[in-house]
């Protein structure tokens, strides 16, 4: 394997920056791995000698070209890239080219990194495996009987893989966090508003946040410092006013870590690997210094329930518009436009969509709107302020990313229940709108045996703290030392 | 009217409220940077977000929510310290999203009133893409094949809804154009029926005159003048009776009015009715108007025609009607105020008799009708001087019929026109006398007449008198000199 596709990111720039490597280079070496590649992670590649400029920096941002010196980037297929297919791994949008691209991407371009593929996913970011992709399952680099996680797949592959030296996907629920975990990479949710939803195919508008699937948590910091910010065509975006520091911390002296074993404990199927690793983490934060506080999150638990009232409810109104009108699939009928309607979406969408498409207009309808809709507001509030509360107690809050370690393909397709149980413990902290970070905790063994696999360990701060989040995240990381990587 | 229908229009009594949409003329659409355009070549003015492009988000146009807080602020409705904006859930093909964003249950503002009419809401939302069908019908039904153009996809509206506070198609019409014009006044929208910026919809019920409850109501749509508010509505309101005088009930439903054969008929029932699975925006955060923009848009706030026709009357003595005339058409209410600036002496009545009555006769008579006394040639301040100098009695009042006619056809200074015509009053009583003489020989029979006792033969001799003058002689003044004459 050639060696310039081990270095992390901000290793690699740091010999660009001396002279010792050409960002061409660099770029020409991932190109053709992704070319090569046999994990389905890419949806879409930049040919190899092909690497587009940067773009130039929008008038008037006051952002100059640079800090990322022509950097290739894997961007998962929910952003819209001008010109380039952008499908969101559906049917429906097969051969969309949008006529503009997302601020995240435009921002990236800016700083100077250059786009080396779109990178497959969970059709509209539905899933926990990237299994419901319209375009095939993504393998997981570990083991490729085992899926990656999902919905950001791709993304997680493609760095894991060394098929990208770093990508940014998306997280409704976990959809960044949970394939991190799954493939031992580092993955970042920021606070909600924190990076523009501006040309992010939406899924569920007040949850959706674009976020950095990264080697090491440096890497994540210097992504989440070239995207986020306040952006005009987002009225939900505010930007972290703070700004991002790279992170530096070596220890956790003085840092009050919670950990609430109420929420823990209710959870299902946590898997006895994952459980002895979140321990051994735990252990990790007192050498470090950091004092472990037991927190309640009392209506954590009800997160999941939550979740899936309030995602697919905003999804059935957001995937209405694929109707066949303007783009995108278009299937006619025989008798006119209801049934041009539903044989598009009927032929366009899969069946995790139709499902939430199903759920989500159930429940939004009138006379359950309040048992469903209304209720389900009470509880992501009430979520919220059960963060809130604990925030009062310790500085950040740990929990295991995901209760299990990456499962093999086809092994929850058939239960959706238990898929979406994967994002037991990554749900609160979306309904919160808090920043939370999933960094490789260590390997362990999978139930059923066989080689071992990455766990991850997940972090979360109050909201727009994320340089706090990604020190702590950092001293940590330094102390798991964490050396696996996929054969 | 029969018999029956007698009876029964004392047994029932209409019940109306209205629906009112109008587009804001704001330069760019409501949630994204295009502009508005009219007649402008099918789908131009589009862009990923008007389009419904995926990914694409709304952003709110700050002119129009100043606009709707104008209207607000006009119609004495309370304003909302955050209204949210929700999603109408539907599809169709003018619906790009398959949601319009409009608000639903936080209102920009609430519990105003104009006129005599409380204001139940008032809140923003968007206009829906023109769709044209390829049929005879024009209708998407059973047409080959549905063009549809987006240059108005997104165009701001604000909702007006009334309550039901209306008792007949008249009162509805009036009040219809009371709010028009107090819109106009405020600049933000241009209230046209024809051209769509100005819709209405009406709700009709009856109910048992004397009764406080309400009766089942209809919806009326398609009503796209004021004339055919008012016979939509007297029409639906014929026909509940019917129903009703029939011992049936009325049906909740949707009716679309034919202007053409003033029928109605049934768009849906109360069971087709949809599901709009209306849930707050997520893509939006509330609307807080600041307190910055509640004063701007209070001080932009013009004179409204409601305050303006209070004013006629208290402090100008105009009558009631005149001061409705003058100020709910605020063009004409505006010349008027110019004309009575320019003429200190002369009372403010007598020019509102000048301005509504004399100026807009002689342009109609001129033939131009479509003409209004401001876009005329007739400057406020000569009226002014005109009126000033009738008054005077420089010039009799139908020589001063002549002069306004040469106003309104070439413009100009009224003094020169009476100069140049030699319209001037005569004031020599000699030569008045002259000719009162020559008329009493020329019209000696009815000279006779009125030597008889007969004052009322004695128009054949002023005629003569004001043919001889030019009408230059003032009409008392010359009957005073024929009766002198013949000792009547």
């Amino acid at each position: 394997m050639n060696e310039l596709l081990e270095l992390s990111a901000a290793a690699a720039l740091r010999r660009i920056e001396a002279g010792e490597l050409s960002a061409d280079e660099y770029f020409e070496a991932h190109a053709a791995a992704a070319a090569g590649e046999e994990l389905n992670a890419y949806l879409w590649r930049a040919e190899p000698g092909e690497a587009r400029p940067a773009p130039d920096p929008e008038p008037g941002s006051g952002r100059g070209a640079g800090d990322l010196r022509g950097m290739p980037i894997a961007v998962k297929d929910l952003f819209c890239t001008e010109g380039i297919e952008t499908t969101a791994g559906s049917r429906i949008l097969e051969g969309y080219r949008p006529p503009y691209t997302a601020t995240a991407v435009r921002r990236l371009g800016e700083a100077g990194a250059r786009l080396l593929g779109k990178t497959n996913m969970d059709e509209f970011a539905m899933g926990s495996s990237t299994e419901n992709s319209a375009y095939g399952p993504v393998l997981n680099p570990w083991d490729r009987a085992r899926v990656p996680g999902g919905s950001s797949g791709g993304s997680a592959a493609a760095v894991a893989g060394r098929l990208a030296p770093w990508a940014i996907g998306t997280d409704t629920g976990g959809s960044i966090r949970q394939p991190a975990s799954l493939c031992g990479i580092v993955g970042l949710k920021p606070t909600y508003g924190a990076i523009s939803r501006y040309g992010m195919v939406a899924f569920a508008s007040s949850l959706d946040q674009c976020g950095p699937l990264t080697r090491d948590v440096t890497d994540a910091a210097l992504l989440l410092r070239a995207m986020q910010g306040r952006d005009r065509r987002d009225s939900t975006s505010v930007g972290i006013e703070a700004g991002v520091e790279l992170p530096s911390r070596e220890d956790l002296a003085g840092l009050r870590v919670g950990v609430a074993r109420d929420f823990s404990h209710h959870a299902e199927g946590v898997e006895p690997g994952v459980a002895e690793t979140f321990e051994r983490a735990l252990a990790t934060i007192e050498e470090l210094g950091g004092e472990v506080e037991e927190v309640e999150l009392p209506h954590a638990s009800h997160g999941i329930s939550a979740y899936y009232v309030i995602a697919p409810a905003e999804a059935s109104s957001n995937l209405a518009r694929y109707d066949g009108v303007r783009y995108g699939l278009r299937v006619d009928g025989e008798r006119g436009l209801v049934e041009m309607y539903e044989r598009t979406r009927a032929r366009g969408f899969g069946a995790e969509v139709k499902r939430r498409v199903m759920l989500g207009t159930y429940a939004l309808s009138s006379g359950y709107y309040e048992a469903y809709y209304g209720r389900a507001l009470r509880v992501r509030t009430r979520i919220a302020e059960d963060f809130a509360r604990a925030f009062e107690r310790c500085d950040l809050i740990v929990t295991p990313t995901s209760p299990s370690v990456a499962f093999e393909l086809g092994a929850r397709t058939a239960d959706p229940l238990a898929m979406y149980l994967s994002d037991y413990f990554t749900v609160p902290m979306s309904l919160a709108g808090i920043p939370a970070i999933s960094i490789p905790a260590g390997l362990a063994t999978p139930p059923g045996g066989g080689p071992e696999l990455p766990v991850g360990l997940q972090l979360t701060t109050p909201a727009f703290t994320e340089s706090k989040l990604l020190d702590a995240a950092h001293a940590l990381e330094r102390a798991f030392a964490f050396e696996g990587a996929p054969r | 009217m029969n018999e029956r229908g007698a009876t029964s229009e004392a047994r029932y009594e209409p019940v109306i409220g209205l629906e009112i949409h109008v587009q804001l003329r704001t330069r760019t659409k409501m949630f994204c940077g295009c502009e508005l355009s009219f007649g402008d070549r099918p789908n131009v003015h589009t862009c990923p977000i008007c389009l419904a492009h995926p990914g694409s988000l709304p952003t709110t146009n700050e002119r129009a929510v100043l606009y709707a807080l104008e209207i607000a602020l006009a119609l004495d409705c309370e304003i909302a310290p955050r209204s949210i904006f929700a999603r109408k859930n539907y599809f169709y093909p003018d619906n790009p999203k398959a949601y319009q964003i409009s608000q639903y249950d936080t209102p920009l503002a609430t519990a105003g009133r104009l006129g005599e009419v409380r204001i139940h809401r008032v809140h923003l939302e968007e206009d829906a893409a023109k769709l044209v069908h390829v049929s005879e019908s024009g209708r998407i039904h059973g047409s080959g094949e549905s063009l549809v153009d987006f240059n108005r996809a997104g165009t701001p509206l604000v909702e007006i809804v009334s309550e039901p506070d209306l008792r007949d198609p008249a009162a509805a019409r009036e009040w219809l154009q009371l709010l028009r014009t107090t819109i106009r006044q405020i600049g933000a929208s241009d209230v046209n029926m024809e051209e769509g910026s100005l819709r209405c919809d009406a709700n009709v019920s009856l109910r048992p005159a004397g009764s406080s409850g309400l009766g089942t109501k209809t919806e009326l749509k398609n009503m796209n003048s004021f004339r055919f508010i008012e016979r939509g509505i007297a029409a639906e309101i014929e026909r509940q009776r019917a129903i009703l005088d029939a011992g049936q009930e009325v049906v909740q439903e949707t009716l679309h009015f034919d202007p053409r054969g003033g029928s109605l008929t049934s768009l849906r029932s109360k069971e087709e009715a949809h599901d709009y699975r209306y849930f707050p925006e997520p893509d939006l955060v509330p609307l807080a108007p600041t307190e910055a923009m509640l004063a701007r848009a209070r001080e932009s706030l013009p004179e409204l025609p409601a305050e303006r026709r209070e004013r006629y009357a208290a402090e100008l003595g105009l009558a009631a009607a005149q001061a409705t005339q003058l100020a709910f058409d605020a063009e004409l209410g505006d010349y008027f105020e110019r004309v009575v600036e320019s003429a200190p002496d002369v009372d403010a009545p007598v020019i509102a008799n000048w301005v509504a009555g004399d100026l807009v006769a002689a342009l109609r008579d001129a033939d131009q009708d479509g003409d209004s006394p401001a876009s005329s040639r007739v400057e406020p301040p000569a009226l002014g001087k005109l009126a000033a100098m009738a008054q005077r009695g420089e010039v009799s009042s139908g020589a001063a019929r002549s002069v306004l006619a040469a106003m309104v056809a070439e413009g100009g200074d009224p003094r020169a026109i009476v100069e140049r015509e030699g319209l001037g009053q005569i004031d020599d009583s000699g030569e008045l006398e002259a000719i009162v003489g020559r008329a009493i020989e020329a019209e000696a029979e009815a000279a006779e007449r009125v030597r008889g006792g007969n004052p009322k033969a004695i128009g054949p001799l002023v005629g003569f008198v004001m043919r001889e003058t030019k009408g230059r002689a003032e009409g008392a003044e010359v009957t005073r000199l024929i009766r002198e004459r013949l000792g009547a």
